[in-house]
């Protein structure tokens, strides 16, 4: 097997996913200064300069530094509501394509119920029930995008059930749950994993647009799309404030779907050869 | 004897993969009369289906063709440009598969996709061409050709596929047919009907026959003279006759005794099957010297580290061990 | 009968396919009426084609599907309509080898545990003892104990049936249904299998179910005999009876169309069927086997003929039965 398998693309975003996550742990050790209390009105909006890296904001508070917390917001966020979303998804689809039958036509309805409705406009009216804050964040982001998931998994199951090792287990008298769980659902655990990486990058994007329209983290604490909803109206004037959290999404994003790009690559099993 | 009509000599067909070449083929040599069957026989995996895409002309990446001479009627085949070996397609020789399913066109009726044979090979305008589709299906004893001639191809059994796709082969009047594994999707019943058919409509046009197949019993019935291949040389030919009364490699031996035979029990009782031991080995791994020596009954340490000559059997036979006497 | 391992009474299983919107509803009939009985320790043969209702009725036994009409007793446990088995009771009294081995075994689990969790979901909690069931079990199919950790992928196709035989009698069923058990592995290893079976089941006590369309394996390994037509059985008898003094046209045909240079079958070609099987979702009125029957006569079209004794133990489901030929 050749060692970089699944290219560059698994390598770079890897690499930036790494980086970003480190940022975000290690963000006491390499901001510079606090992010919330660190306000001072005589440093207001100074450009990116040897003490200020990426400038400063309107109450004078260093923007790199609030950019290093704020990638703490975007992975919570990113990374978590990616779990509910897995854990909803997975047991939906795996349970719906192994039982077939009227729970089947329940799951595939919700699905496509899901799928019809923008899943932004949905998080938006748990957001608006919930109020402002992190765990809403990820409660409604975690809730509304697992229609993949749920699909994919169904449709693998779809696949698989007449393999016969799924059948052996049912005659050597498996449950129907140690089955999924132990026969099954490791065998789609690759497509599975890619789907949650590409969702990350998707609900990062999410909590900045839910940021931006005010919904999100509340100021002063800083989260990447928060930032930008602040920055919006000096965009031409101070263009520092949103240059930064934009690029911090952006190469998070990409790294995220690059990672998922790779992971695709080597956990396809149609790249690995089945019969040796 | 004639100039045969195909002659394959010292092919090589070489398989990248994994940083390293492999000879997938190696020393293949055999030599087909005009209308005769010919059978190639061996294990998934020994070179003879990719021995057929080499007479064919349709290696493609990884495999190659990496030496030896195809003579075809005197010309030789092996480095034709691709024009050429695509004008011979069709016209001179003619392939039949396993899957018809892959090999037809899904969106197309069938009986357009054989009257395209005499469109495309011999110029003859489509109204014409169909006629001649409706006759070719009659040919193969599909029934009502009529009314199928319209039918796409999912609408056909898996035998009725088949025939189409011997008409299609058969339509140009080509002097050799490539069938590979032609059968081995079909139920038995079908099968022999196949076969059957294969073997009248090829006698009565004269085509030669090259078949490939893992069942021996099949490939002997219906051809006149079969090389057996393993682990990607040709280890015995002889007439098909001969290769069940007296075979001769140990390889062939241990597949003529090794499989159940129908009313062998009720003659000698149930016996225990002779098995053949170990496995088939993997292209990467081939062993040195005769390369089914791991799993010989008869080996000795020439065989591990010679490959073994080619020597001659009565009647145009050959075997390649050391140890035929 | 309290003596029988399995009985089938009268056992249909019917399947509604189609939607009722479009285009209405049909009744798939893939079994359709069986009644068979297997003793302790006898192997019985089961033959048919593609279609035939085989892998369904394979299914139902294993208590998989339920049936639509009739009885399933397989070891004091009934299934009828509605009453299905206890899984677990099941388990450890039927078990299922497969045709494919690379299909059959979870690619993720190694060799140890395919066999070690079984035996844990039944009640063994002993480690030690799991263990050497474990091991035992492996040596029996005749595979290494320090091939115990290996994935399937790291096995040959001949050495994964062995590990799917030994998954099939890890909780020591009675009666083993072995499905096309050979015909998806390399010839030269057939006659492993079918060695190791026949020996398993004369160190083990078992009963087979031996469901192939290979006859030469079906002779070799059977005591009894029964062939599937469209759903039903059309003949069933003693392995001499059916392969030396077959009844049924079909199952002439059958034997008819196995190419054996060797011993070419006693029976005339004018034996070999025509066409190919009907759908089950409509098959013909009558005998179902009569548009491919050289023997057709007008009874046959209007009436289907019943499953009827030739000599003890030896019955056929045609109107000729008594016409030898």
């Amino acid at each position: 097997m050749p060692k970089l398998k699944g290219g560059s693309s698994l390598w770079i975003g890897g690499g930036l996913v790494a980086f970003a996550i480190l940022v975000a742990v290690f963000a006491p050790w390499i901001a510079l200064t606090d992010p919330v209390m660190a306000a001072n009105l005589m440093n207001a909006e100074i450009p990116p300069d040897w003490e200020y890296p990426f400038g400063t904001d309107a109450q004078g508070r260093d923007i790199y530094s609030r950019i290093v917390y704020g990638a703490r917001v975007s992975l919570t966020v990113g990374i978590a509501s990616q779990i509910c979303n897995s854990l909803i998804g997975v047991t939906l689809g795996l349970t719906a394509g192994y039982w077939g039958g009227w729970w089947d036509d329940v799951v595939s309805g919700l699905t496509n119920l899901m799928l019809a409705i923008p899943s932004l406009v949905f998080a938006l009216a748990i957001m608006a029930i919930l109020g402002p804050g992190l765990f809403s964040l990820v409660v409604a982001l975690g809730l509304t995008s697992w229609s993949f998931s749920c699909r994919i998994a169904r449709a693998q199951v779809l696949s698989l059930k007449s393999q016969g090792y799924i059948q052996a287990a049912r005659i050597l008298g498996y449950s129907d749950l140690r089955i999924m769980f132990t026969q099954v659902l490791p065998n789609i655990l690759g497509p599975l994993i890619v789907i949650a990486t590409l969702g990350m990058g998707g609900a990062i994007l999410s909590e900045a647009a839910l940021s931006f329209l005010g919904l999100g983290i509340r100021p002063p604490f800083p989260s990447w799309g928060s930032m930008l909803a602040e920055a919006r109206d000096q965009i031409r004037t101070v263009p520092w404030l949103s240059v930064f959290p934009g690029l911090a999404i952006f190469f998070t994003v990409l790294g995220l779907n690059l990672l998922g790009d790779g992971l695709r690559d080597i956990l396809d099993p149609q790249s690995t050869t089945r019969r040796g | 004897m004639s100039t045969p009509l195909l002659k394959v000599e010292n092919l090589r067909i070489a398989l990248a993969g994994g940083g390293a070449t492999y000879n997938a083929a190696e020393n293949v040599s055999f030599e087909i009369g005009r209308g005769e069957a010919f059978g190639l026989v061996g294990e998934s995996g020994c070179g003879k289906s990719i021995t057929a895409l080499a007479v064919m002309g349709l290696l493609r990446r990884p495999l190659s063709l990496a030496g030896g001479r195809i003579v075809l009627d005197g010309q030789e085949i092996q480095d034709a440009p691709p024009a050429e070996m695509r004008r011979l397609r069709g016209k001179r020789i003619a392939m039949i598969f396993q899957e018809p399913m892959t090999a037809l066109n899904p969106l197309s009726p069938v009986g357009r996709q054989i009257a395209e044979m005499f469109v495309l090979h011999q110029g003859m305008g489509w109204r014409e061409a169909m006629d001649r589709a409706e006759d070719a299906l009659r040919q193969v004893r599909v029934p009502s050709p009529e009314r199928r001639i319209k039918d796409y191809p999912h609408q056909l059994s898996g035998g009725m596929r088949q025939r189409v796709m011997i008409a299609i082969a058969l339509a140009c009047g080509p002097d050799l047919l490539v069938a590979d594994e032609p059968t081995t999707a079909l139920d038995v019943t079908v099968q022999a009907e196949i076969i059957d058919l294969m073997a009248e409509l090829c006698a009565a046009k004269g085509t030669a026959i090259l078949m490939i197949s893992h069942d021996l019993g099949l490939v002997a019935n219906m051809c006149k003279r079969v090389a057996v291949m393993y682990a990607g040389r040709i280890v015995e030919s002889q007439v098909s006759d001969a290769i069940f009364a007296h075979p001769t490699h140990p390889y062939t031996r241990g597949l003529v005794d090794s499989l159940p035979r129908l009313g062998e029990r009720s003659r000698r009782g149930r016996q225990r099957l002779r098995e053949i031991s170990g496995v088939v080995p993997s292209i990467a791994a081939y062993p040195a010297g005769c390369r089914f020596n791991p799993r010989c009954p008869a080996v000795t340490d020439i065989c591990r580290t010679n490959v073994p000559e080619i020597t001659p059997l009565p009647a145009d036979g050959l075997v390649r061990c050391h140890h035929h006497g | 009968m309290a003596d029988m391992l399995l009985s089938l009474d009268d056992l249909a299983v019917h399947f509604k396919v189609g939607n009722a919107l479009a285009g209405g509803v049909k009744t798939l009939k893939a079994v359709d009426g069986v009644t068979l009985d297997i003793k302790p320790g006898e192997c019985l043969g089961l033959v048919g084609e593609s279609g035939c209702g085989k892998s369904t009725l394979a299914l139902a036994i294993m208590g998989l599907l339920p049936p639509t009409r009739g009885t399933i007793d397989v070891g004091g446990q009934q299934i009828g309509r509605g009453t299905m088995p206890d899984r677990m009771e099941m388990a450890r009294t039927v078990q299922m080898v497969f045709q494919d081995p690379y299909a059959s075994l979870n690619p993720r689990q190694t060799v140890r545990r395919t066999l070690a969790d079984p035996l844990r979901i039944h009640g063994i909690t002993d480690k030690a003892e799991v263990e050497a069931r474990v091991i035992d079990m492996m040596a029996k199919v005749g595979l290494r104990p320090e091939q115990a950790d290996r994935y399937p992928h790291e096995f040959s196709g001949g050495q994964r049936q062995r590990i799917g035989i030994a998954r099939a009698l890890i909780l020591k069923p009675k009666l083993v249904l072995c499905d096309e058990p050979v015909s998806a592995l390399d010839v030269s290893i057939r006659a492993q299998i079918i060695n190791l079976l026949l020996e398993l089941k004369d160190e083990l006590g078992l009963s087979y179910i031996m469901i192939s369309h290979d006859l030469g394996v079906v002779e070799h390994v059977s005591d009894r005999v029964a062939v599937m037509y469209l759903g039903r059985i059309v003949e069933q008898g003693g392995w001499q009876e059916i392969f030396e003094d077959p009844r049924h046209p079909y199952t002439r045909a059958l034997i008819a169309a196995i190419p054996d240079p060797f011993h070419r079958a006693a029976i005339s070609a004018q034996a070999k069927a025509k066409g190919e099987i009907a759908s089950a979702l409509n098959p013909p009125p009558g005998c179902h086997f009569h548009p491919r029957c050289p023997l057709k006569a007008d009874l046959c079209v209007a009436e289907y003929p019943p499953l009827d004794a030739v000599a003890a133990g030896h019955r056929a489901a045609c109107h000729f039965r008594d016409r030898v030929i």
